[in-house]
């Protein structure tokens, strides 16, 4: 990195906009308008509306579109996959995350540094998104959604076959599937169908235009039918995905007996699913679990991991004790898109 | 272990009693033996094993993980079984390919076994081996199941209920035969579903189905003749079972068992003294179970001081004196009695209680009657009984020619409680219900006013979460919604003070005092009777009301 810069030794730095790269004036997921951003995904947090230049996956950018409408940055630039971009003094390019379509990680490099910006990412197999590539660097940084030793993700597939099994079981309720409506909903499609079911699946308003996105891409969801007001009480049997929040929303009382399942990494934790009044938890997660980030972190051959939002301090903990440099950012404003309020609805 | 376990797991999220029934039958249906059986007697309280204490799982887990990582999940989690089961090291991977040769996980019943057999000594070794073979779920519910914190939220009865469905069977026809089987019940299976007869019951002192009443609506007397009933009062304690025989070496086995079967003897050791004593012979009486301190009946808190214990030492029987009160004899020196109509029965419990003159047994009393009008008095005012008004919760109707039939028939026996207490009461925090309520405000807390330091304040006395309609309950929801003031997780505070407020009319059986509540009373089974949509906060009862009851139970004992 060129000595001349002012501040870190470091190719990116921590403001309490996000992480800053001078030798290339970008922000990496910056938390509020800054004239260039380089965006991982299309979560809301990561991911907001009003910078000036946003270069980013071809899908995140046309998810963006679709949630904020076409004027949300004043330029775009697409890059793909493993596509070097040079801006400044450095070298960037995006590596696949497996977290949601478009996801990435970005590698941030010149001669003498390589950091990647991890994201929000899985290990987990998912058919609806690119899987994961390691890049090896100096400097990881990692999310730490689910930095506990607790959170262990089962095999998502043995977590649908228990929904399967309980719409056989109680054909005379309706199962309403709490998914967030940006990638979570539309790997429980993928993976409903994986498990053989025929049956439409039924989806509320709040996922239809990002799911229809995800179909235009290629997907193949089968046959999905949004939820009218009036045929709610007639859907016993079937399996209706919504967002969470509306879960306990009014919405959810005109169903048939409702079912009120939940797909999360923090169903995991029993007292966390009685919280939420959930009925049958589902394990299921966009984020790498515990062993996975500890996996993670070390395929990266990094010296250095910094921690940027979630469970920091046993992760740091951990990686101290390998004797990893390990430092949380902690910065603020990247929320947790598996437990909060659904902003698709609103 | 891992299908128990998943079974357990079902059971915990879902609340309604139809589902659990659900779930249970299918596990039954689809678990082979004796797999089945040994699940059975978990939730049934049959399961005998040496109890690992927190102690030693706290050290198991020690030797695996790092401390600080464990004392920061276990922060997190709350739980010690569902923090290790979660923390556990899982195996390496195991290849779904063929030629794998790992063992299959072990099932419910070798665990079991393992417990059962494995000496003090090497216990930790052998839990560990097992923990190391199961999933997160298959480790929570063994150490659950180890520690002694199996709490599911399913009583025996609901997994009796289940067996009965599963078969066709009335639950009663299970419970008869209940005490003299055990696990892995083997054939009681066989007999449910139809593979071999009805299992045959050697117990000396079996217990036999409780015969219930319904409860009395006003206008049900019009169609009734008081020349066909006998009452009795309804007392407030709990309804037992005493039972002696011999068994085969002539020894006497006696129990004291519950309504529904369950065996309380080891809580009435002065009871069970009693059901044992020569003169008590083989006999089977229904009554009900009384602290009497000098000839007097104490209310029902006294008798919840003996309720739930797994010992009892010399000074708590002192100080509460258990005594059963007869109201039925339903057989004698081996002979069953119960197809005999109810004014023979009584004679010969009369007759039975006069000769042999048991220790902590007496007969309850008739209350005598001409007509309804008369009945009704007395119900109104049970002092004119002696001196236990205090322990009196209303009459029995029984027909004089009434059989003792098992379960609830419609017709033969009454209950006429009495009235409930009623109270106006303010509410003050509502939380979301559970299941099919879980996206409503349907839990009440509700409070009255009390002098404070700074002029009136309310103090919450209760919390009901039954006795509205589906009607209700939306406006209910509507007005927590609309009133709310702070929010804590699931739990809404609404206004109330003196201006603004939702008055509940709330009826209850009872109140005493308790020292676990701030307001220094309890009450039992509070509900909602009346939404008092007109009545201003204000006006709503004040502790000092609370109080009067509690005295006024006092003055009557
Ligand atoms: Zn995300
Ligand atoms: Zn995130």
């Amino acid at each position: 990195m060129s000595d001349g810069s002012r501040s870190s030794p470091h190719l990116l730095t921590p403001t309490s906009a996000g992480l800053y790269c001078a030798a290339g004036d970008f922000y990496i997921d910056p938390l509020r308008a800054v004239p260039r951003a380089l965006i991982t995904h299309a979560h809301s947090d990561h991911a907001r509306r009003g910078h000036g230049a946003v270069l980013a996956t071809r899908e995140t950018l046309a998810i963006m579109a679709l949630r904020y409408g076409e004027a949300f940055c004043a330029a775009r630039q697409i890059v793909g996959y493993g596509q070097a971009v040079r801006l400044g003094d450095v070298d960037v390019s995006f590596h696949p995350a497996g977290h949601v379509l478009g996801s990435a990680q970005v590698l941030v490099a010149n001669r003498r540094q390589r950091i990647v910006a991890s994201g929000d990412y899985k290990r987990a197999a998912d058919p609806t998104c690119a899987l994961f590539e390691p890049v090896a660097c100096d400097v990881f940084i990692s999310e730490a959604t689910f930095g506990l030793p607790v959170f262990r993700h089962p095999d998502a597939r043995r977590e649908v076959d228990k929904l399967i099994a309980s719409c056989a079981m109680f054909p005379d309720r309706a199962h309403l599937v709490g998914a967030y409506s940006l990638g979570k909903a539309q790997r429980m499609m993928a993976l409903i169908r994986q498990a053989g079911w025929e049956r439409p699946i039924y989806i509320h308003g709040a996922l239809e235009k990002i799911t229809d996105y995800y179909a235009a891409e290629g997907a193949d969801f089968g046959e999905i039918r949004k939820v009218a007001a009036a045929e709610r009480s007639k859907l016993a049997g079937e399996i209706i995905l919504c967002p969470p929040s509306s879960l306990q929303d009014v919405w959810s009382r005109k169903f048939p007996d409702p079912v009120a399942a939940f797909a999360s990494g923090w169903m995991r934790v029993r007292a966390r699913a009685r919280q939420r009044g959930v009925e049958l938890p589902l394990v299921i997660s966009d984020h790498a679990d515990w062993d996975d980030l500890c996996a993670t972190i070390r395929e990266s051959q990094c010296a250095q991991v910094w921690i940027t939002h979630g469970e920091a301090e046993a992760l740091v903990h951990w990686a101290s004790t390998i004797g990893l440099d390990a430092r949380p950012l902690h910065l603020m404003g990247y929320g947790d898109e598996e437990e909060v309020t659904d902003e698709a609805q609103t | 272990m891992n299908r128990f376990a998943q079974l357990l797991d079902r059971l915990a999220f879902e609340h309604a009693r139809n589902g659990k029934l659900r779930i249970l039958t299918d596990y039954f249906r689809h678990t082979d033996d004796p797999d089945r059986g040994y699940a059975l007697a978990a939730m049934t309280g049959g399961l005998i094993f040496q109890h690992a204490k927190a102690g030693l799982i706290r050290t198991l887990i020690a030797e695996r993980t790092d401390q600080t990582l464990f004392e920061m999940s276990y922060d997190y989690v709350g739980d010690l079984s569902e923090t290790v089961a979660l923390l556990w090291p899982a195996r390496p991977a195991q290849s779904a390919f063929i030629g794998d040769n790992s063992p299959p996980p072990p099932t419910l019943s070798e665990i079991v076994e393992t417990l059962r057999d494995t000496p003090k000594a090497v216990l930790p070794q052998a839990l560990a081996g097992l923990l190391d073979q199961l999933d997160e779920t298959g480790r929570w519910a063994l150490l659950k199941l180890i520690t002694g914190g199996l709490r599911i939220g399913v009583s025996a009865r609901l997994a009796k209920t289940a067996l009965a469905l599963m078969g066709e069977l009335e639950p009663d026809a299970i419970e008869e035969i209940w005490p003299g089987l055990a696990p892995p019940y083997l054939d009681l299976f066989a007999w449910i579903e139809g593979r071999a007869d009805k299992p045959v019951v050697s117990d000396p002192a079996p217990f036999r189905a409780a015969m219930l009443a319904h409860a009395l609506e006003e206008t049900n007397l019009a169609s009734l003749d008081p020349e066909d009933f006998v009452a009795e009062w309804k007392w407030d304690g709990i309804r037992v079972q005493a039972v002696a025989g011999y068994d085969d070496e002539g020894v006497v086995v006696g129990r004291l068992y519950s309504r529904t079967g369950e065996d309380i003897s080891g809580a009435f050791p002065d009871v069970l003294e009693a059901i044992c004593a020569r003169n008590f012979g083989a006999a089977a009486i229904d009554g009900e179970l009384l602290i009497v301190r000098e000839g007097r009946v104490e209310s029902f808190g006294a008798l919840q001081q003996r309720l739930n214990r797994k010992k009892v030492d010399a000074k708590l029987i002192a100080e509460y004196p258990a005594h059963v009160r007869a109201y039925d004899l339903l057989s004698e020196d081996g002979q069953d009695l119960r197809a005999l109509p109810f004014a023979e029965r009584r004679m010969r419990l009369t007759r039975f209680l006069e000769t042999r003159t048991p220790s902590r047994f007496d007969l309850s009393p008739l209350v005598p009657f001409s007509n309804w009008e008369a009945l009704a008095q007395a119900r109104r005012d049970p002092a004119s009984a002696g001196g236990d008004a205090g322990a009196i919760e209303g009459v029995m109707l029984k027909r004089v020619d009434s059989l003792y039939v098992p379960g609830r028939p419609t017709g033969p026996w009454w209950k006429w409680k009495r009235d409930p207490f009623t109270l106006d009461a303010v509410l003050m925090y509502a939380q979301r219900g559970h299941g099919k309520r879980s996206s409503f405000y349907s839990d009440y807390t509700f409070g009255v006013w009390r002098e404070g330091v700074q002029g009136d304040e309310l103090v919450p006395v209760g919390k009901a979460y039954f006795g509205f309609t589906d009607a209700d309950l939306k406006l209910l929801d509507k007005w927590v919604r609309d009133h709310t003031t702070n929010r804590f997780g699931p739990v809404r505070e609404v206004e109330a003070n003196r201006k603004i407020g939702l008055v509940l009319e709330v009826a209850f059986e009872g109140v005493q005092r308790s020292t676990r509540h701030k307001s220094g009373v309890a009450m039992r089974f509070p509900r909602v009777s009346r939404i008092r949509w007109d009545k201003p906060a204000r006006d709503a009862d004040r502790i000092e009301a609370v109080e009067a009851l509690i005295g006024e139970r006092k003055a009557g004992v």
